[in-house]
């Protein structure tokens, strides 16, 4: 409870610990603060920046799938008109065809029918003539009858 | 209790007497048993105690402080620096909170006072038998280990604190200027020894209020804990346990107030006068 001669030395040891701090402590430890005051301002900082390119983006790849939504949807009508057409343009050229067809079967046919009757009527002819010939033989003279026979043939080639 | 056959006041005297090494009045030089004795020695005498435990914990501040300060400090930081920083920063707020001007001893020097006087004021918080007994046991006679409790340890600090306040009021204001700050003031200048008296007690006041609040409380803390000592077994822990939460509080509020003041003084010797 003496003040005696501690007060000096107390005193001079209590400058020498101001000094050091001030010194040693003080400003490595300011300066470490300040630093990391900065690099946190700075994270965050970028953090936003992040964040706002993140929306950029999200909002240009919005856009760009509503593109090609319009796209994919141009092209699906483009296709069906064009199916629409396509099926069109199939059944009317098969119609056509199958007209064609018919109109070539219905001459061939035709055709099969005259050329049918022309041998028909030729064999007919023969035979006629062959019998009309026996007969003839047999009774009348060929060139007499003639003209019955030509009328006969005739009223064949009619029929 | 630490002794034997100690009666209560002996016990009490015995907790508030200081390891003081000094001259006897015989002429030898020793170790003073009893404050008697030590009183006897006048002013050339050392209290050892007082002297190891406060540069004890000064250097363990420093240790502390400086490893914080030279550790890799920019990426996540590690518990103890989370924790000198924020001392720091309180510190550092404090400091610009009361303190206008530009000083870069400022703020270093509220920090060494801040943690200075919590570590030695914290010291009251080890149950007081503790180390004197230990201190006892290997041939110490007396330790008080509070240095806060001694006087010399709170008026070294106030009269470092004074010592920077006539450096900087004169440093700032010049000689001219800070005589003027005393003398021409409060009342006009023919009054000039009435004001230079009411100016030197109020500037010689600023650190005997320091030294004594803090001393006061401390000591006054300490009576206390070896009041409640001398209880029985079964109320100690009842009293010792709310009066060492209290405490707690009054070890950081006395060390607020001391820097706090500090810079207040600091402040006003940096500020042109009135």
């Amino acid at each position: 409870m003496n003040i005696n001669a501690t007060l000096i030395g107390q005193t001079i040891a209590f400058f020498i610990f101001v000094w050091f701090c001030m010194k040693y402590v003080w400003p490595p430890l300011m300066a470490a603060m300040e630093e990391r005051k900065n690099k946190i301002a700075e994270g965050l900082a970028a953090g936003e920046r992040g964040q706002k390119e993140h929306e950029l983006a999200e909002k240009r790849a919005k856009e760009v799938l509503q593109e090609a939504h319009a796209e994919a949807s141009d092209i699906i009508n483009l296709a069906n008109v064009r199916a629409g057409e396509m099926v069109e343009e199939a059944k009317s050229k098969a119609t056509e065809e199958a007209a064609k067809v018919k109109k070539g079967a219905e001459a061939e046919i035709e055709q099969e029918i005259a050329s049918a009757r022309e041998v028909l009527r030729e064999q007919v002819s023969i035979l006629a003539v062959s019998a009309a010939e026996q007969i003839i033989k047999s009774e009348i003279d060929a060139s007499k009858h003639k003209a019955i026979i030509d009328d006969v043939s005739g009223k064949l080639g009619v029929a | 209790m630490s002794g034997e056959n100690l009666t209560s006041s002996e016990y009490i005297k015995h907790h508030l007497t200081n390891l003081t090494y000094g001259q006897h009045p015989d002429g030898s030089w020793g170790i003073a048993h009893g404050s008697e004795a030590a009183k006897e020695m006048g002013f050339w005498a050392l209290n050892i105690d007082t002297l190891a435990v406060s540069i004890i914990l000064g250097s363990l501040f420093l240790y502390f402080f400086k490893k914080a300060a030279t550790a890799p400090t920019v990426g996540v930081p590690s518990g103890l620096q989370n924790f000198v920083e924020m001392v720091v920063e309180f510190v550092d707020d404090s400091v610009k909170d009361s303190f206008n001007g530009k000083n870069p001893l400022i703020a270093p020097l509220s920090l060494t006072i801040f943690v200075w006087i919590v570590l030695m004021n914290a010291m009251d918080l080890v149950p007081v038998d503790y180390i004197p007994h230990l201190g006892q046991l290997i041939g110490i006679p007396y330790l008080k280990v509070v240095p806060t409790t001694d006087p010399n340890m709170t008026f070294a600090m106030a009269i470092g604190v004074f010592f920077l306040i006539v450096f900087y009021s004169i440093k700032v204001k010049g000689p001219g200027g800070f005589f003027a700050e005393l003398a021409f003031h409060p009342f006009p200048k023919f009054l000039m020894p009435f004001n230079l008296f009411l100016e030197l007690v109020s500037l010689i006041s600023k650190p005997i209020s320091l030294a004594l609040r803090l001393f006061g409380n401390m000591y006054a803390g300490e009576m206390i804990f070896i009041l409640i000592a001398l209880l029985p077994l079964g109320a100690q822990w009842a009293l010792s346990v709310p009066w060492a939460i209290f405490h707690i509080l009054i070890v950081i509020l006395q060390a607020f107030i001391f820097m706090t003041l500090t810079i207040v003084y600091l402040s006003m010797a940096h500020e042109e006068s009135h």
